[in-house]
Order: structure tokens, then C-alpha cells, then sequence
């Protein structure tokens, strides 16, 4: 019966004043026809009333949809890529006329033409420089020259061999055969010409060119072509980052939290940092930055683009939402707990750490998964500190600079064509998709602790 | 069960009425007559369904989640579970006065105005403070407020809270008071005020009150009700009930055995 | 460079766990050997075996720490085979000591206990004043750089002037463009963008709350809580790549339908997706509020025959009304501070106007322009970044201090 409020009423209560007896005393006052109008009137208000309730909601939850659906919709075809397959003959004469296979000379070597020569011998009756150069550019440049020099780099006894190599397409094929450059348009107003298309459908046809899925996303770094942009110095960055933060918010964000509920004294100081709790929370993120680029960098000298600074940073950022979760948490164990551990003689640094932490353990970690998750989306401050660099190694330790996923999404937001965007959305997915998790864990922890209660 | 002596015209006529919390069948078919002008009591341990059945009259069990009435229960002859019928409207005849006072944080002319304001009852300001005023003196609060009328009724006495709500609910004109254990945190001085002013209020108003104090029972109601586990036990007047109760679980209670 | 760091701090490690080892097993030895009685003078030990050996630890944490911080700042910038030696032999050496003293202690009468808890609450206090040194890092470093930055242009210049373009002379006969730094158009944009974003969070986050708080089923609470929380968990940078993607060129497209042309960085763009990003904010401080207010006032109202929306409008946001203000103090706060949308969708160019259909910026898009890429850290250039980060500290304390001590006071009253 949860849905009584029922809208229409109707005046049929004139005639059901039937039970013989004259009704002793009548109020005519709410059942009059003036009273049964106003009564319409206020239920079409309340109508309305929901009806913006119900509206409110629709505008979030459709923003939301609309958001995921344009992510996703632009970024899940990033995660497979076209690739071509190519035999490189290692021909002797162009990479080591000297014939001494020294490592350092092999690596300096011209693949380019090597690269050329394989494409040409795939597409027959090219001969024409410009033709030539418009076929070359079908694949991946650096990419396919790049990987045939390190296996070269690697085992000099290839050279004089012939090598089967599937490197990735060049961004304009894989973006051509994904659809997104569209064939009708005028010839001069696209990236690919009606030759190249020719070109790119017959060796499709052939089953030269395929799809497949996109692991250089995940195995690469950044880099100037998107079809060799990878996430996974930024993923490595982050993950330094969280570590720093976590090491560094937890114990501040656990302990400032117990102090205060446990064993400050009311007076001036412990309000100071309370009110200072509350409002850190609350400062904009950027400032933040701010404080690590005067203090941490310029003021300590500490190296530029560190995830070492970034997490400092973002654990100050991260610490007052665990410490007003943990207080929360502490709050609702009961007293009892406590006065059960004092009365057997237990003393108060005792009482709080071997009883009431454990209870409060679950919300303690819902507040710290929630504060992992913001400094895994945290950008801002890391644009002050130069964690904007470009990567194009994935960091060892926290002292080199490195790159963040958000970051990374900042940085490629910026390039205008269709590769990138499509892979700014990907990665976003992945950020999303771990951030998701991460909280809800926390909801669903925090779900499970207020039924136990 | 009802002692039909003087043929009182009946306000509310319960038949068969019970009420579930989701799988819980917390009243189990209530029968019972309840008469205008006059005060009804429930009495009953606690946790025996007598509040429960109170806010059957206004339909309050509706604002719970997973609350079902089910039976009938008729008010001047009209079933107030028609789907048809306004809880609204209910509850602007069926008034009710809470355990714990809960004036809104308003002045204590705005609540006292609040109900009046929602219903359209008044057209001018004049009409309003008439109303007010009125209300106000038939709780018997006029003479300790009349000077503070626009201070918060948050920060009168827990007894005189207690009359403002009274003075509230009157101010809506309502046929009828559901009291729930009114005066459960008033002092004994407020309590016996309270109690004054309900035996002046029955003379217009049906009053149907729920209290766990049998002295307060036999004291205000002239019949009383006692409720055990979800049932109805014993109905008649409240003499009878305290003198000569027909049922042993009755006695039991009365003479403090359970309880 | 960083190997020897590593060690030192693997050195201390190792000698707080082999100092508590040692202490604890020391302890304990004596401890049971004479069940927890010194059979000399009858006396019971004071503290378990654990705390002699946490005591041991504790103090060679401590002390350890600071030989490494002192190390640190010591240490000469060529390293130095001797030098790390001393630092390496001053750790093992304190470490020894401190464990040999505290091994004296065990005796019945010695608390280490107590002195543990002292030691434990004292690094409680050190780890809470962080807080405190925080804000006092942030404001001291904010006022350094500004006031530097005023040295070299005017106060009122930068609150009143209207002109910014930070570009400083490239070649020392360009004299005539030393830069302006009149800060009105980006304070302007800022409000502007704030004003759009609240105008949609606002209304919205508020009858989400009251309508999930009040006429929502379980079923649809179910739904439609996750995915506020889901909304409230994306990070800022996706939903400025969402504006910079989807909504600004929908909106140019829009516009051009109607036949107006509008840029896809504007306003009005940034100020709707920022409007999003704050409904979860407004809505689950708001629905914190309305759920405080105690259900008996709701009861009272209904049972004097409000309808829900006129229990809601009348005692409920009657009742609530601080609390909400405070909310929506503290969603304007976050409005202003908030960085990636409006730097990724809302423009750099300082335009004076109150049209959203324009390209604006925001204090924190200029901080983020200044501040990024080249700098030299002399040049006004990169101290307005500082001056406009103060500002925006300070409008933003000011408003959460207000919103904060509001919400307090609101809790309190029905506490």
C-alpha cells in the first residue's frame, strides 16, 4: 500500500452518508464543494511537483548514458587495430655493405628502403617516385621500420634473410577501413587518395591487410603516431602515483582521525584542525598543484614530472576524505565497545586500537578506496608539478618522469583527428572502468555494513 | 461487546482489520465500534498493536513502506480505504497528536497556521488570526503565548509543545483526535494539564487515545480497549474494564501480572 | 644516486624490526621465566614482553628517521664513499644503543607501556597538525609568489583592470607589449561559467534529492543511486573530453540550425557539463540534509493533511534550509576551483562578456595556461598564476568556512 496519494478524487461521499442515523455532527468545512476543489487543485500541484522530480532524475540519468554511449562509442573500436603483413627481405647490400655485423652500424641502417622495396613487391607496376611514396606511406613508418630494426639490433645473423613481419597500418588505413574517412568524399579534401584506396581493397582482398586486436594500446607508450600510441607508461605512472599516495594519505588520513575522535582535547588547536580537515577537502584540486610546484619543486628542489611529487601531492589531496570517513566510521562503533575494554582494564590506547578500529575497519576502507579512486582521476595538479611531459618510456622508479592515465587523456584530447580521439576515448574506458570498480567496491562495502547494522 | 445503553452515534466502525509490516501480521482482525464525543482508550503491553491500529483512522500506516491494511473500517458510514477516497482529505477530519511533541521549527503562529494555510480554510489575515487565536485558547495555550506568537514553537516547554500541537491539529477543524500516548514525556505537572484539557476537548471532538498508563486510562476515557499480541481482547466502559474485566488476560494486565 | 637512499632506508627498516625482535624476546624470556613475577623482589612486571620490544622500536624508528633526514640534507652533492659510511655507521650505531638501553629497563617497575601509548599518541598529534602545515604551505607559498607578483604589477591593476594578455615582450624593442594583467574578464568568466553550472546543479541535484529521499520506490532508489554515484565518480578529465567531444559541437550544431554560429569551446558548453559533474555533489549533500530532518515532523505534517510536495516545500525545506544553502555554498566553491572541463572546453581567450554563446575563460584555465609549458619562474607571467591561485584559495575558503560552519550548526540542531 505504499501507493495510496492517489490523485483523483471523486465527490461521491455526498451519497454514501446512507447509514440510516442521521450523521450526528458534519463538518462541512472539508467535504464542501469549494474544499473538494481546492483538494484538485493542490493534487495537480503535487502532480507537477513529481513530474520535475521525475524529470530531474531523467536529466542525469540521460546525461550519463549519453556520456558512456559517446565514450564508448567512439573508443571501442580502438581496441583492434589493422595490421599488414610484409616478408623484409634483410638484404645485405643496403643495411651492412661492409660486412663486419657491428651491432651499432646495423641499428643506423636504412630500413626505410628495405620497408619500400617489400611494399613494392606487393603492389606490382609502381614505379613512380610519388607513387612509390604514397604506397610506402599506406604503412605504419616508424613502426614497421622500427621493429624490424631492433630484431636486426637484436640477432645480426638475420641479415641476408628474409623476414615475415605483420607491423601495424599506417592511422589513415586503419581509420579508412574502419569507416571513419568516408570514400565519397572529394578526393582533395581526404587524407587517402582514390589510388591508395585502390591499393589498400586489393591487398585486403588478399588478406595482406587484417584486423586484429590492438595490443600495442596496451603494451605501448606515447608517441607521435596514434597507431603506435600505447597507455601503458601512463598506466605504469599511475600506478606509482596511487602507491606514493597510499603509503603517504593512509597513515596521515587513519591517524589525524583517530586523534581527533579519540584522544584530542576540546579546545582551540583541535578545532584548528578540524575546520583545516574540513575545508582541505573542499580546496580546489589545482591549488594543490600550486603548493607542490612552490614548495616540493621549487622550495626542495625535488626533480620535475616525478610520480614521487605527484603522489605527495595527491595524498594531501586524498587525506581529509579518508580522515572524515574514518571519523565517521569511528563515530558510529558503539561507545560500549569501548567502555567493555577500559572496564577489564584495558587502557585507552588499547581500547581504541584493539577494539574499535577493527569494528570500524569496513569504513575506514570504503573512505580510502574513495580517495584512491580521486587520485587515480586526479589531473589538475599533476599539470602543475610537469607531469605533462612526453613519455615515450614507461618509468622504472618514482624519481623519473613519468605520465598519468588522466593525463595522458588530457594530453591526446588535444589532437584534433579521428585516431586520436578514438583513442583518448579507449582510454578513457580503461580509467573508467577501473575507477568503477573501484568504487563500487566501496559502495557495495558500505551497502553491507549499514544492513549489518 | 459494546454496552448499547444510550445508543451513542458510532464514529468509526472497524470490521476484520489487519495490518502487515511486509511478511508480519502485526494486528489480527480487529472488530470494534468507537463513538463519537468522548474518549476512547487503548491500552495493552507494549508492542501489542494498539498504535499500530491508531494510526489505522488517519491512514498513517500509509507512509510506512510495506505497510498493508487490509478489512473495513468505516467512518460515518464511508470506508476510509476507498481507493477513491483522499488520504488528504482523511486527515484533515482525523487529526493526530504524536508521542514525542513535534512542532516544526516555525513560529508558533505559523504552526498553528500551517494547517489552516494548506487547506485553504481562511481568505484574509484577520480571518487567520481569529483562527489562531481560537485554536490557541481551546488548547489552552492562548494565555502563556499570546505575547510571543511569532518565536519559535521549538522553544516552548515539552508540555506546552504538546498543547501547541493539540492547538495545530484543532486549528484544521477536524471530528476527530487520535492521541498517541501524548503525555509519554511530560512531566506529571504537564501530564495533568494535558489530561484537563482533553476532558474539555471531548465534549467536541471524538478522542481516541493510546496510552501504556492504565492510571491515565481509567482516569480520562470514558471506554477503554485492551489489546494483547495483535488482538483485541476486552471492549467496554472503562469502569467495567478496571473493576470488572471479563477476560483473564485482562485481569492479568490490569492487576500488573504482565505487562 | 638513489641506491644509497634505498638502503639507508632498508638499514632502518631492518633495525626496527631487530631492535623490537630482540627487546621482545628479551623481555619475554625474563617475563615467563618467572611468570610474569621478578622473584628477587616479588614484584609483577608492569607492561607485557611486547611493549619493552615496541618501545625499542618506536625510538629507533624515531631516531632513525632523523639520521636519515639529516643525511639527506647533509649529504654532498658528489655523494662520497666516506660520507655514506658515517651516515650507514650513526644509523647501526644508534640503533645498537637504543636497544641495548631499553634492554636495561626490562624490569618489573619499568612502563613501557605507558611510554609506548605517549610515543603512539604523539605521532597521532604529528600526523593530524599535517592538516594544519598543509593549509599554511598553501597559503605561504600562494602569498610569497603574489606578493612578488605585485611587485611588478599593481594590485589594483590586476582586481580592476579589464585587459589580460600575459604575454611578456619577446625582444627588448617590443616595449610597447609588457603584458597586462587586468584579471576582470577572467573573474567575469569564471562567474559566468559558475552561474551556468549551478543554474542546471542547482534545481536539478535538489528535486533528485527530495525525490528519492521522498517518492522513489525501493526499486527505483535501487537504479538510480549507483548511477548518481557513477556520475559522481568520473573524473574531471573525461567529462572535458565528454564537452570538448560531444556537447560543444552539439551545441554549435544547434546553434547553427537556429542560424547563429557559436564556437565549440564556450560557456555554455563548459557550464553544462560542469553542471552534471555537481547534480551528485548537490543531490547526496542535499538528500543528507532532508534525511536529518526527523521523520516525526513529516508525520505531523501528514497528519494534519499536507500532501508529500507540501510537507516537502513547507516544513521539510523550512526546516532544511541552512543545510541546503550550505550545500549549494559548497557546490559553487567546487564550481569555481574546477579545472579540466573548463580548460578543455571552455576556451583560453579572456573575453569580457556575459554571453555563454562566447568563448570565456576561468582563473583556473589561466593558471593552468600560465603555468604549463616554457616558464622562467621570475617573469610576472608565472607569478599571475600565483596571484589568481590566491584569489581562488581564498573566495574558495571563504565559501567552504561559511558552508561548513552552516552545516554544523544545522547538524547540531537535530542531534
Amino acid at each position: 500500500m505504499s501507493q495510496i496519494e492517489n490523485p483523483e478524487t471523486k465527490s461521491k461521499k455526498k451519497k454514501n452518508r446512507k447509514s440510516g442515523k442521521k450523521p450526528h455532527k458534519m463538518t462541512s468545512l472539508h467535504n464542501s464543494e469549494a474544499a473538494l476543489l481546492r483538494l484538485k487543485k493542490r493534487r495537480a500541484k503535487e502532480g507537477r511537483f513529481i513530474l520535475w522530480g521525475r524529470l530531474a532524475i531523467g536529466f542525469a540519468v540521460a546525461s550519463l548514458m549519453w556520456l558512456l554511449f559517446s565514450l564508448v562509442g567512439t573508443g571501442y573500436t580502438a581496441f583492434t587495430q589493422h595490421f599488414i603483413t610484409l616478408d623484409v627481405k634483410l638484404e645485405a647490400s643496403i643495411l651492412d655493405p661492409t660486412d663486419i655485423r657491428d651491432p651499432e652500424k646495423l641499428r643506423a641502417a636504412n630500413y626505410r628502403r628495405l620497408i619500400q622495396t617489400s611494399m613494392q613487391a606487393q603492389i606490382e607496376g609502381v614505379t613512380d617516385r610519388k607513387e612509390k611514396r604514397a604506397l610506402f606511406n599506406l604503412v605504419s613508418a616508424s613502426g614497421a621500420t622500427n621493429y624490424v630494426r631492433q630484431k636486426v639490433y637484436k640477432n645480426p645473423n638475420l641479415v641476408g634473410q628474409t623476414l615475415t613481419v605483420t607491423v601495424p597500418t599506417s592511422d589513415e588505413v586503419d581509420q579508412l577501413l574502419k569507416g571513419y574517412i568516408d570514400r565519397e568524399t572529394p578526393e582533395a579534401r581526404r587524407k587517402v587518395s582514390n589510388q591508395q584506396i585502390e591499393w589498400i581493397d586489393e591487398l585486403v582482398d588478399r588478406g595482406v591487410i587484417k584486423p586484429k586486436f590492438n595490443t600495442i594500446f596496451f603494451t605501448g607508450t606515447d608517441s607521435r603516431d596514434p597507431e603506435l600510441a600505447g597507455i601503458a607508461s601512463a598506466v605504469v605512472g599511475s600506478l606509482m602515483l596511487l602507491s606514493v599516495a597510499f603509503i603517504l594519505a593512509f597513515p596521515i588520513g587513519v591517524g589525524a582521525a583517530i586523534y581527533l575522535d579519540e584522544f584530542a582535547p576540546k579546545n582551540k588547536w583541535t578545532d584548528l584542525i578540524e575546520i583545516n580537515i574540513n575545508n582541505l577537502a573542499a580546496v580546489p584540486s589545482i591549488v594543490f598543484g600550486l603548493l607542490g610546484l612552490a614548495v616540493f619543486l621549487n622550495f626542495f628542489g625535488m626533480p620535475r614530472s616525478a610520480p614521487l611529487v605527484g603522489g605527495m601531492v595527491l595524498a594531501l589531496r586524498a587525506f581529509p576524505t579518508i580522515t572524515i570517513a574514518t571519523r565517521a566510521a569511528l563515530r558510529s562503533v558503539s561507545p560500549s565497545i569501548t567502555n567493555g575494554a577500559l572496564s577489564v582494564g584495558a587502557s585507552h590506547v588499547q581500547a581504541v586500537f584493539h577494539h574499535k578500529l577493527p569494528l570500524a575497519a569496513p569504513g575506514i576502507l570504503t573512505g580510502t578506496i574513495i580517495g584512491m579512486a580521486q587520485v587515480l582521476g586526479e589531473t589538475a595538479p599533476l599539470l602543475m608539478i610537469g607531469m605533462v611531459a612526453f613519455v615515450t618510456e614507461i618509468p622504472t622508479s618514482v624519481m623519473e618522469p613519468a605520465s598519468a592515465l588522466p593525463v595522458q587523456i588530457f594530453l591526446w584530447s588535444d589532437s584534433a583527428e579521428r585516431a586520436w580521439s578514438e583513442r583518448t576515448s579507449a582510454a578513457i574506458i580503461i580509467l573508467l572502468l577501473v575507477l568503477i570498480t573501484m568504487n563500487g567496491f566501496a559502495i557495495w562495502l558500505r551497502n553491507k555494513l549499514e544492513k549489518r547494522r | 461487546m459494546s454496552d448499547k445503553k444510550a445508543e451513542p452515534y458510532i464514529k468509526f466502525r472497524c470490521k476484520d482489520v489487519r495490518v502487515h509490516y511486509g511478511q508480519n501480521e502485526a494486528l489480527h482482525g480487529i472488530d470494534i465500534e468507537i463513538p463519537d464525543n468522548g474518549v476512547t482508550a487503548f491500552i495493552g503491553p507494549s508492542g501489542c498493536g494498539k498504535s499500530t491500529f491508531l494510526r489505522v483512522f488517519n491512514r498513517m500506516n500509509d507512509t510506512i513502506e510495506g505497510a498493508r491494511v487490509s478489512g473495513s473500517i468505516l467512518m460515518d458510514g464511508e470506508d476510509i480505504y476507498d481507493k477513491n477516497l483522499d488520504p488528504v482529505l482523511l486527515r484533515a477530519r482525523v487529526g493526530m497528536v504524536f508521542q514525542k511533541p513535534n512542532p516544526f521549527p516555525k513560529s508558533i503562529y505559523d504552526n498553528v497556521a500551517y494547517g489552516p494555510k494548506i487547506h485553504g480554510l481562511t481568505t484574509s489575515k484577520a480571518e487567520m488570526d481569529h483562527l489562531v487565536e481560537k485554536s490557541l485558547k481551546r488548547a489552552g495555550l492562548w494565555a502563556e503565548v499570546k505575547d510571543r506568537l511569532k518565536s519559535p514553537g521549538t522553544g516552548l516547554s515539552g508540555g506546552q509543545q504538546q498543547r501547541l500541537v493539540i492547538a495545530r491539529a484543532i486549528a484544521v477543524s477536524p471530528e476527530v483526535i487520535l492521541m498517541d500516548e501524548p503525555a509519554s514525556a511530560l512531566d506529571p505537572i504537564a501530564t495533568a494539564k494535558l489530561e484537563a484539557l482533553i476532558d474539555e476537548l471531548k465534549e467536541r471532538y471524538c478522542i481516541v487515545i493510546v496510552t501504556h498508563s492504565m492510571a491515565q486510562a481509567a482516569r480520562i476515557s470514558d471506554k477503554t480497549a485492551f489489546f494483547h499480541m495483535g488482538d483485541l481482547v476486552e471492549f467496554g466502559p472503562t469502569e467495567m474494564i478496571f473493576t470488572n474485566p471479563g477476560n483473564s488476560r485482562t485481569q492479568d494486565y490490569i492487576t500488573g501480572r504482565t505487562g | 644516486m638513489n641506491s644509497i637512499v634505498a638502503y639507508i632506508l632498508m638499514l632502518l627498516i631492518i633495525s626496527v624490526i631487530a631492535g623490537f625482535a630482540f627487546n621482545f624476546t628479551a623481555a619475554q624470556k625474563r617475563i615467563t621465566l618467572y611468570k610474569g613475577v621478578d622473584v628477587k623482589s616479588e614484584r609483577v612486571y608492569h607492561s607485557q614482553s611486547g611493549y619493552h620490544g615496541y618501545l625499542t622500536a618506536w625510538l629507533i624508528g624515531i631516531s632513525g628517521f632523523l639520521i636519515f633526514l639529516g643525511g639527506l640534507f647533509l649529504r654532498p652533492d658528489t655523494g662520497g664513499l666516506i660520507f655514506n659510511t658515517v651516515w650507514i655507521g650513526v644509523l647501526i650505531l644508534t640503533a645498537a644503543s637504543i636497544t641495548y638501553l631499553c634492554n636495561q629497563r626490562i624490569r618489573p617497575e619499568f612502563r613501557a607501556r605507558t611510554h609506548v601509548e605517549r610515543l603512539v599518541i604523539g605521532a597521532l598529534i604529528v600526523l593530524s597538525a599535517i592538516a594544519v602545515f598543509t593549509t599554511l604551505g598553501i597559503i605561504l607559498s600562494l602569498l610569497f609568489e603574489s606578493l612578488r607578483f605585485f611587485d611588478k604589477v599593481p594590485f589594483t591593476e590586476f582586481l580592476f583592470g579589464t585587459q589580460w594578455s600575459p604575454q611578456m615582450a619577446l625582444r627588448a624593442d617590443q616595449a610597447g607589449q609588457s603584458g597586462s594583467f587586468g584579471a576582470v574578464p577572467i573573474f567575469a568568466g569564471t562567474f559566468l561559467i559558475m552561474l551556468i553550472a549551478m543554474a542546471i546543479a542547482g534545481p536539478i541535484g535538489l528535486m533528485i534529492a527530495v525525490y528519492l529521499s521522498e517518492y522513489a520506490s525501493k526499486r527505483v532508489r535501487a537504479y538510480v543511486k549507483p548511477a548518481i554515484e557513477i556520475l559522481a565518480g568520473i573524473p574531471t578529465v573525461v567529462y572535458g573530453f565528454f564537452a570538448l567531444l560531444t556537447v560543444g559541437p552539439t551545441i554549435r550544431n544547434l546553434a547553427e540550425g537556429f542560424g547563429f554560429s557559436v564556437p565549440t569551446q564556450s560557456a555554455i558548453s563548459a557550464g553544462v557539463v560542469m553542471g552534471v559533474m555537481i547534480i551528485p555533489l548537490i543531490s547526496s549533500l542535499s538528500d543528507d540534509v532532508i534525511n536529518s530532518v526527523p521523520q516525526n515532523l513529516r508525520d505531523g505534517s501528514y497528519a494534519l493533511g499536507a500532501t508529500k510536495s507540501e510537507t516537502m516545500k513547507k516544513v521539510i525545506f523550512a526546516g532544511a534550509l541552512p543545510g541546503i544553502i550550505g550545500a549549494f555554498l559548497l557546490a559553487i566553491s567546487r564550481a569555481i576551483g574546477e579545472t579540466m572541463i573548463v580548460v578543455m572546453a571552455a576556451g583560453r581567450a579572456a573575453n569580457l562578456t556575459g554571453n555563454p554563446f562566447e568563448a570565456v575563460t576561468t582563473v583556473t584555465v589561466q593558471i593552468v595556461a600560465l603555468l604549463t609549458g616554457d616558464q622562467e619562474f621570475d617573469s610576472p607571467k608565472t607569478l599571475a598564476a600565483f596571484a589568481l591561485g590566491l584569489v581562488l584559495f581564498v573566495i574558495t575558503l571563504i565559501l567552504n568556512v561559511i558552508a561548513l560552519t552552516i552545516v554544523r550548526k544545522y547538524r547540531e540542531r537535530y542531534d
